[in-house]
Parts: C-alpha cells; structure tokens; sequence
C-alpha cells in the first residue's frame, strides 16, 4: 500500500483555515490569528508534514489537540507560542512515551489549524484526521469519548507556562475540570487529550478531514480566481468528500433581525434570514455553533449536520459572533461524518444534547436530496 | 455660532450654522500646506454671510490628512513598541501582517515586557519598572522620537499603560507617547496596530493641528477648535493631536451625519455621488451603522469604529461607453475624475459622461447640454436605466429590513439619481447637501465608548450596564461634553462563545452637546 504525504505551504495553510470556517458551523472561531501564527512560524523555518492515518505504525502514539476557551479572549490574549510543545512534552514525561504525531482534535474554526503549529514546533507530522468532523462547544462531544477512549490523560497549559495534568474517571468530568481551569487561566488555553495508538485511532477518527477542508478552501478561492461562482468551487468539494458529500444551498436571503436570550440555562441566539423581495424566511438558532435551521417554521438541518452562513458573494464563513443585521448571505448545509449520526453519537451530540426538539433526522431528508 | 470645515482631497468647504440653521456656505480648491486653503474657504464664508470672526463661538474640522499620509507613507515617524503583556503574544510580535513596505517605513523596535491583565482584571503578569525604563532608555539611545506602548485587556483596565507611560517620559520627556486604551476595543493586534499607525503620525498630527490654529489666529477666530473623528462626535484639537488615528474615517461619517441634520432624519440610507464612486451608508438613530468587519487602512487591520459604507463604481465623471454604432457597451468602471470639468462635452471636451446624460436627459442644469452629442434612439433610456438599476442594487444591499426606507442624496454627483427609486420610501435632495461634509463638522457633538467583559453570574447585568454607561458619560464630560444631554446612543451586547457563567462583552456609547463653557 502506498501513502501519500504532503508538504503544506503557506497558500495550503490559508486555504485550510477558509475550509475549517466552513466546517466550524458557525462556531470554533476565526482562524485567522491562527493563520498569522502559522505565518509567522513558517517564516523561521521548518515544515508542516500531513501524512495519512494508515501511514502509521499500530503502535503510533497520537496525541489530539486543539485550544479551549473563548475565541473573543484569544483574540485579545494572543498565545506565547510555546503553549502546545510544553504540553506535548509534559505528556510524553507522564506517559514515559514519545508522541509520533499530532492532529486536531476539532477540525471546525480555529482549532483546525492548531495542531499545524504544533506539528511546526515539534517536528512531528501532522496526521489527516480529527475527533469531531465540525466544531462543537464541549470536548466530549468527540467519536473518540463516543467509541469509549480516554480523554485523560489530559494536559492543559497556558501562555505563562502553567501546566495542569488532568485525570478523571469519566469525560464529562474532564470537559469540566479543563474548562473551569481555563477560565481561572484567563480563558485561552492549549489542550492535549485522547492521546492514543493509532490501532485505536485507526478504528475511531475521522480520516482525511484535514484534506476535505483544504479542498473546501481551495475550492472557493480558485473558483473566484477563475471568475467562476465560489460556491461551485464550495459544492464540488463537499461532493468530492466521504463526510460531508451531501450538501445544499439552505436559503439565500438578508439578515433582518439577530436576537439573543437565554434558555434552559444556555445563551442562545437566533439570526432571521428572509428571502430577497421577502416571501420565504429562514430562522438559525446558534449556541457558539449553529444548531438548527427552520424554514418558514419547518426544520431543515439539524445539529450534528453542518450549518454554516456565507457570505453570498465571496463565500466566506460568517461566525456566530461576526453576524450582522443586513448581511447578504447563503445558508449552506452539509452532512455530518456518518460516525456521528449513529444512535450512539446522536446521544451525545445530536439535538437532545442541546435540548432541541428532535428526533434528528438527516439534512438529506429533510430536503428530499436523497 | 459654529464654523464646520471639511477639508477634502481636492475641496475645501466651510459652513457657518446657527442653531438648525445653515448661514452660509462656501468652498475653495486644498492647498498643499491645507491652512491656506482652510483660511481661503473660511474668509468666504464669512464675506458670505456677512459676519466678523469673534462671532465664531467653536471651530469643527474634518480632514483625511492622515488617512492619506498613512496610504501614501508619507511623514511618517519610526516607532518604538512596548508590549506589556508577558509572554502572551510573543508567537506574534508587533507589526505582524503588515505590508513590507510600511514596516520599513516605520521600523519595528519592539519589546516584550511582563504586564498585562487578564479578562477578570487580574495581572497576567507583575508591571516591572526596571524593565519598562531599560526599554526607554534603548529607544532613546537609537534616536526613536515616538513610542506605541500596548498592554493585554487595557481596554478593562489602562493602569499599567499609564505607569509605562510615565516612566518612558521620566527617561526621555520628548518622546512621543500613544497607549493602546485611548484607542479602544477589545481585540489586541488589531488595536496594537492602530497604537503604532498612531505613533508613527504623531509628529505630523502636532504640526497639521499647530497650522490650523495659527490659520485661525491670522483670522482672528480664537474659538475652541475640535477635529471629528471616525463615528462621527468631536475630539479637541489638542487630543487630536495626539490621536491622530481617530480622525481616519470621518469624511464619509461627516457626510451621513451632515445628511440626518439637513433632513431632519434619523433613519435613512445616505447616497454620497462623487466623481468617481457613489457611497452608500445606513444612518441608524442619527449616526452611521459601523462596519462589523476588520478595516484595513494601507494594508493594516485595524479595529477602528468606521462606518459600514458601501462604495459603487458610478458617480459624475464615470465614463459611458458606445461602440462604433452608438450602442450602450457599459458604464464604467472608470472616470474622468476631477477632470470632468475639461473633458466632459458639456464642457467642451469630448469624453460621453454620466453627467452629460444627466444634463441631456434634463435631470441637471449645468454645463452646456447643447455640446452632449446626440444619441441613438433609446440609448438615453437604457443608460438611464443603468444608472437606476446601480443605485437600486446599492441601496438594497445597505438596507436591514424589507420595508421601504428614506434615502437621502448628497454630493455633486447627485443629479444622476432619479427622484423614485425602488425600495426607497421618498428620495430627499437637501439644501447645501454639496457641503454636506462640512455641516456633518459643525454639528457634532462629544461622544465615549467604553468596552468592557462581564460575567452576568458574579456581576448584576442591570448593575454592570448602569456602571458602564455611567464610566462612558464621564469620559465624554472630561472630553467636552455638557453633563445634562449626553445620552446613551447605543449599547452592544455580545455572549462569548464557549465560556460558562454567562460572560459577555458590553459595549456602551454615549453623546452629549458640547458643553457652553467651551463653545
């Protein structure tokens, strides 16, 4: 068998943060600071390696990772740069092992570019995989807590260089021990969790995630470079993926009204969408992620298949916290990785999980695209 | 009563206004050294409407001066950056992202320095003096005459900005001094960069402002002078002078605000139809809807309030395009400019423009429309047609809600717009709304904005907004305001995305009359 593996370049990295925005529904933050980090690494040196998941030895050890906290801090509390080696090797003193590789644990917004900066400040490859498929707001919403993997040990640490080592009996306990840290360390911090070999991560990730949204991001960008509708470009990638192949123009309409309040103890929002010369209107109800899409009352999407705001012109990812009243937008949505759509998964990350009305029934039903 | 300038790229206009009213208005071509021009266009104002300087009670300038040094790198000074922020930041020094060009311009001496605070307001790390004084002390040793000093969350908390301020100007008192929380919003590089754009103006901004109070002098106007800024409320000319970058966006602001005072209307959507482009704004309760994206200013992402304009390729001098048999092939994109008044046929020259058919089509009168070649029959319609179907598209993208709204006209290019235009509930044509810019000037008023990250969980939210509001009147009372009118103009509530404890980012902003003391 013959694996590829790849060199990303700067022009890689750029279309890759476009495709996580996409794919972040809504949520997981803009990438672009993210971006200028990688940016500015790449500019001392060094190389970012994605390999293929097969590529490894069974008994690779992988070590998943991504960023918790706000995305509003982040951008005002920027990271020292060192956060996630001296969390990497921090596991690998605890563990007495060496990490062969690194991949984002959450492929949607900016945590989708997180292990590329690892991967630049380790020297480790970077392996074609996440644990979510999208973004989603807690950590266990994971296949790997969902196919019953171990997120301790897991190992937080901040741009100060404090460093917390969290093992619990369950992962809900550690999703709330790693917040509630973060925030006492201002709100940003680097995590590492679901370490594991890759025989597991073999039976459990989602493979090639990382090159559909380079094909996402590639596929915009060219498509306006051609002078052809960006979101041709958008489509034919989503098609061309295994995960997130059926997919639709939801809406395309102007936002005339942004509402937040608060419900069942979670903030949530809604953006309303209507139709150009009005008629139709599409309503998304967001939590950090965009949730749910409602058609003049009927349900077209809903969580975990992907949500996301474009703008109409460019198709570029809105995020939750960038909408706007009068903005100009497609609503597109896409299938979640089939992994998460199994009862099991819908368990822990489909509607009930948010208190949503369900049962979840697929994007391609409820838009008769079957 | 109050003297509104606009000084523009190739006009100056003044406007004289008393109350509601306009007195007089006058304009005059931008001189390179900009007070000639200021003090041509306010002597004919005052000719104008036959009254003596001393009557001038408050002077009120919009210039793009600075935006256009910052554009064209001209005048700017190199730049010492003090970043008090621990280690945070340090994957991303200062001046990341900027184009090559400007960083040479502008140098990048930087240093990371402990300090900074966290959202909650607790230090990230400890201030520490000796380093903040040994970083001024090499600033000083490599001849910097400008430092940009920018701490972690100092929108929340401007201490530590303060501290380091002080001790650079015990080492070197003739530095020049910009700290980050005079400059707003949550957001660090973006208001990082608007803190070393500013620096890097400051020198200019200290002579432009000295020339305009000497212009004025050699008036005999000895009334307060204020400079607008970017949303559109008034800074002193002193405080101008030291931040420069505020000033960047107030020309289409001046111009949407001097819009909803000559009409009356708070909510509309303002057509300013230059030369080259048309802009279009949303004037949402009096004031310009800000843009919610990055504003990029000569390459650099920045977090200023700058209003949401859109900018279309249609305006006075935009070029139409026939083939061999008169045939309409396109309006535009490009324009004759500045130069209509040499090329366009109606005024001799023998370039087809927009204002020609506008002349031809009889929706202008000036010029000469007998010079405006005859064209193919249902040519003009279709042109006009072009030019309606471009203002419709416009307007509808500014708008936020299905219904019909307002839209008021302005600029010299505004004989091109038809007086009934879909989606549009009338079309107003205001007096003066050639010299719209500068009655934006004369009529503004002081305004604050405080920015602040609470958790509704610890913190009352009735309370926090209370505290808020109350912090951004004060500011704007020390700003100039009148304590009795300043009002809340707008409060923002955002919920931050994966935090517990219900914690949300309020921003409150507030305007008030100038106060009389000053006027």
């Amino acid at each position: 068998m013959s694996h590829t593996k790849r060199t990303l370049t700067l022009e890689d990295v750029a279309d890759l943060a476009r495709g996580c925005a996409f794919l972040g529904s809504g949520g997981g933050g803009d990438p672009h600071t993210a971006f200028m980090e990688i940016e500015a690494a790449l500019g001392e040196g060094g190389a970012i390696e994605l390999i293929e998941l097969e590529s490894l030895p069974d008994d690779a050890f992988v070590a998943p990772c991504g960023w918790i906290g706000a995305p509003t801090i982040s951008a005002e509390k920027l990271p020292s740069g060192r956060e996630a080696l001296q969390g990497l090797r921090k596991l690998e003193e605890i563990t007495n092992r060496r990490v062969d590789a690194v991949f984002p644990v959450e492929i949607g917004g900016s945590n989708g570019l997180a292990a590329l900066l690892l991967a630049l400040r380790s020297g480790l490859p970077v392996v074609d995989c996440d644990g979510m498929g999208r973004a989603f707001p807690e950590s266990q919403m994971v296949i790997f807590n969902i196919r019953g993997q171990q997120a301790s040990p897991a190992i937080l640490t901040d741009d100060k260089g404090n460093c917390v080592v969290i093992e619990t009996v369950d992962n809900v306990s550690e999703e709330r021990l790693a917040r509630a840290a973060a925030v006492t360390l201002g709100g940003s911090c680097h995590l590492i969790e679901y370490c594991a070999s890759a025989r597991e991560m073999k039976a459990n990730a989602l493979r090639g995630t990382i090159s559909d949204a380079l094909r996402i991001g590639r596929g915009i960008r060219a498509a306006r470079e051609n002078g052809r509708d960006p979101f041709h470009g958008l489509f034919e990638a989503l098609r061309a993926s295994p995960h997130f192949d059926q997919a639709g123009v939801l809406f395309d309409g102007k936002i005339v009204d942004l509402q937040r309040e608060t419900r069942n103890g979670f903030s949530v929002g809604r953006a309303v969408i209507d139709a150009f010369g009005g008629g139709q209107r599409l309503e998304v109800e967001f939590k950090n992620e965009n949730l749910i899409a409602r058609l003049d009352g009927q349900v077209r999407a809903l969580v975990p298949d992907i949500i996301s705001i474009l703008d109409r012109e460019t198709a570029e990812t809105i995020v939750t916290e960038c909408l706007k009243y009068g903005q100009r937008v497609k609503v597109v949505g896409a299938s979640a990785p089939r992994a998460l759509r199994s009862a099991e998964s819908l368990a822990v990350l489909g509607p009930d999980a948010f208190k949503l009305p369900g049962p979840y029934r697929s994007i391609a039903e409820l838009n008769g695209w079957k | 009563m109050r003297l509104g300038i606009d000084v523009g790229g190739t006009n100056t206009d003044a406007v004289l206004v008393a109350g509601r009213t306009v007195l007089a208005s006058a304009k005059r071509p931008t001189t390179d050294d900009v007070s000639s021009g200021i003090v041509n266009a306010t002597r004919a104002v005052l000719d104008a409407a036959g009254v003596s300087p001393w009557a001038v009670s408050s002077v009120m300038i919009g210039t793009t001066h600075f935006v256009n040094a910052l554009v064209e790198r001209k005048g700017l000074l190199g730049v010492g950056v003090l970043r008090l922020a621990g280690a945070a930041g340090e994957a991303l020094p200062p001046m990341s992202g900027w184009p090559d060009d400007l960083k040479r311009c502008i140098g990048a001496t930087s240093f990371q320095l402990p300090g900074g605070y966290e959202f909650d307001g607790q230090e990230n790390t400890a201030f520490n003096e000796d380093a903040v004084r040994d970083a001024a002390r090499e600033l000083r040793r490599k001849g910097l005459q400008s430092v940009a000093i920018s701490c972690v969350f100092a929108p929340i908390n401007r201490s530590m900005e303060q501290r380091a301020a002080a001790l650079v100007k015990e080492v070197a008192p003739d530095m020049s001094i910009t700290v980050s929380s005079a400059l707003g919003r949550i957001g660090f590089l973006e208001r990082e960069n608007a803190t070393i754009m500013n620096a890097s103006l400051s020198k200019m901004a200290r002579h432009v402002m000295a020339s305009f109070t000497s212009a004025f002098g050699e008036l005999g106007i000895h009334a307060p002078l204020y400079v607008s800024q970017n949303d559109g409320t008034l800074i002193s000319a002193d405080y101008a002078a030291q931040y420069p970058v505020l000033t960047l966006g107030s020309g289409p602001t001046n111009s949407m605000r001097g819009a909803a005072f000559l009409t009356g209307i708070q909510d509309a959507i303002v057509m300013d139809v230059g030369g080259t482009t048309t802009d279009i704004g949303a004037l949402v309760n009096g004031f310009p809807r800000e843009s919610s994206i990055a504003v990029n200013i000569g390459g650099v992402r920045t977090n200023f309030r700058m209003p949401d304009i859109l900018s279309i390729g249609l305006g006075g001098g935009t070029r139409i395009h026939l083939d061999a048999d008169g045939q309409l092939i396109d309006i535009g994109p490009d324009s004759v400019g500045y130069r209509l008044s040499q090329e366009a046929y109606m005024f001799g020259g023998s370039t087809l423009t927009a204002s020609d058919i506008a002349v031809k089509a009889g929706q202008a009168n000036f010029g000469n429309p007998a010079r405006v070649p005859d064209l193919r029959p249902g040519v003009m319609e279709k042109i006009l047609a072009g030019f309606r179907n471009i203002f419709e598209d416009g307007i509808d993208r500014m708008k936020t809600a299905a219904a019909d709204v307002p839209v008021v006209l302005v600029g010299g290019g505004s004989v091109l717009v038809p007086n009934e235009l879909k989606g549009a509930a009338r079309v107003l044509r205001p007096e003066h709304a050639a010299v719209a810019n500068a009655v934006g000037a004369a009529i503004a008023q002081i305004g604050a904005e405080v920015d602040r990250i609470v958790a509704y969980d610890n913190e009352d939210r009735a309370t926090a907004l209370q505290d808020i509001e109350r912090e951004a009147a004060e500011r704007a009372v020390a700003a100039g305001a009148d304590a009795s009118t300043v009002r809340l103009v707008d409060v923002e509530e955002t919920f931050l995305s994966y935090m517990p404890g219900n914690t949300v980012q309020i921003r409150a902003k507030v305007v008030g009359d100038l106060a009389v003391s000053a006027a």
